[in-house]
């Protein structure tokens, strides 16, 4: 479930190195457990700006609405459409096909303060 | 914290249990929209052994209950025993203590109350009842099922099949005893179905036969779900002791035909009756994307007009639905306040579904 490859924060967001400068970031399994089934999502604009930590959408379940924060800073150069019309696709694969969206980043450096598996493991009790 | 007779086969299940008036509760069992859609369109299981049972026999039991409920359970003298009656329990100045059913029953009658309330309710009753000749049995002997959709009758008369007749004839608001269980044709869903009573000891047999039946567990995720949608109040939500009976759509159940009868609030609620309302209940809909919330304010023309009491996902409209309290007039034009922004909504009645069609 949650590999090598994958990079989090605390905020419980994770993010994948898609080659050269640019991620894809989602929100990781046991977010996705925690807010049980999610019905609406506000996501960011494509082209936008946006900075590390900054709340840059909405992840909304029948329970509460959560802030999205986004892990990095960049720009942004997609959004997944399916979620957005599919709402119940990131419950079922928060990790593959229910990304949200991708990033170019200004820089690789910022990755290397993001969490490790282990330490997001630890960091959720698991 | 306290745990039903059920607890294993929640577990058994894979359900995700939470804290509920100091119960441990399932949520749901992986998914709430799909334990929803499975009531709506087959059958599902909801223990709400949580909820108190009551017996009240004794020589005053019906005088007591006359005084003690706002619904008259005279009503139900020509029906003989097994039949049910949605009542509130109101205080002096005609607040709402809580809702419950009341059954009327061989040794007298047996009530059913929230879980939320139970301490508040137990102390209320035992304090009124002192004035009466009756006996009070707390039957915490009994787990409670409720099971609810198209299906759920006949799914229970699979593995009952002595009962087969028997429950297809009941009515609505009807019960029949058979041993040591209850099963009543009431419910929280807006479904047909059964609420029954069964012996702790019985409960997970009974479960899990129901299970290879073909019901889906559902939990407390669902169950809130399936009755906003069935526009059913919420006690501690959608009213309480501070909200109007007026305002709450709870006056159909205070029952004035007879004007002999005394019950408590009866004086405070004449009053209000006499008044008039300024708000009233209404339910709402959201066209748009959003969730609408309880506490949420509703806004026309800059005005603070109401408030929702309410609030969540429809899984049957695939739209935000609530239940609110609005002014008296008010009746479009209505924007809710979405965490700072002013969103558009529908006002209008209740309930959103009944016999899993859209009905406003």
């Amino acid at each position: 479930m949650y590999l090598d490859d994958m990079k989090f924060t605390d905020t419980h967001e994770w993010v994948k190195v898609d080659g050269e400068n640019e991620v894809t970031v989602g929100i990781t399994q046991h977010a996705q457990e925690l807010l049980g089934d999610l019905v609406y999502l506000e996501l960011p604009a494509v082209a936008k700006q946006i900075q590390a930590h900054d709340i840059v959408g909405v992840v909304e379940s029948v329970k509460a609405a959560s802030d999205l924060y986004s892990p990095v800073s960049g720009e942004v150069i997609a959004i997944n459409e399916a979620v957005i019309a599919e709402p119940a696709l990131v419950n079922n694969d928060p990790h593959n096909s229910g990304w949200l969206f991708k990033v170019k980043l200004h820089d690789l450096a910022q990755l290397a303060s993001l969490m490790s598996v282990t330490e997001y493991q630890n960091a959720i009790g698991q | 914290m306290q745990r039903t007779p059920f607890y294993e086969a929640h577990l058994a299940a894979g359900a995700k249990m939470v804290e509920f008036c100091g119960w441990q509760m399932p949520i749901n069992y992986g998914s709430q929209i799909k334990e929803h859609e499975a009531v709506r369109s087959n059958a599902g299981m909801f223990d709400v052994s949580h909820m108190a049972v009551t017996d009240i026999s004794g020589l005053e039991a019906r005088p007591f209950i006359r005084y003690l409920l706002s619904n008259d359970v005279a009503k139900l003298d020509k029906h003989g025993f097994g039949k049910a009656l949605y009542s509130a329990m109101l205080n002096s100045d005609a607040g709402i203590i809580d809702d419950l059913i009341v059954y009327s029953m061989p040794f007298g009658y047996r009530l059913v109350t929230n879980a939320g309330t139970y301490a508040k309710d137990m102390e209320w009753i035992e304090s009124q009842a002192a004035k009466f000749q009756v006996s009070l049995t707390k039957r915490r002997d009994l787990a409670i099922l409720a099971v609810q959709g198209s299906q759920a009758i006949a799914k229970v008369a699979q593995i009952k099949p002595e009962l087969a007749g028997p429950l297809s004839s009941l009515k609505p608001f009807m019960a029949l005893e058979d041993n040591d269980w209850f099963y009543a044709t009431t419910g929280y869903t807006g479904e047909d179905g059964l609420e029954i009573m069964l012996p702790n000891k019985d409960a997970i047999t009974f479960w899990q036969e129901l299970l290879r039946a073909g019901v889906t567990p559902c939990g407390l995720g669902a169950r809130d779900t399936l009755r906003l949608e069935a526009g059913m109040n919420l006690y501690g939500h959608d009213m309480d002791e501070t909200i109007n009976p007026l305002e709450c759509n709870m006056d159909w159940v205070i029952d004035l035909s007879d004007e002999v009868r005394d019950f408590i609030g009866k004086a405070a609620y004449l009053k209000l009756k006499a008044s008039g309302s300024q708000f009233r209940q209404v339910g709402l809909v959201m066209q748009g994307k959003g969730i609408l919330r309880e506490g949420q304010s509703l806004i026309k023309d800059g005005s603070e007009v109401g408030v929702i009491t309410s609030g969540t996902f429809s899984p049957s409209l695939k739209l935000s639905i609530a239940i609110a309290k609005l002014q008296s007039g008010v009746t479009e034009n209505v924007t809710v306040d979405i965490r700072g922004n002013l969103e558009a909504v529908k006002v209008t009645s209740l309930p959103f579904i009944r016999n899993s069609n859209q009905a406003f």
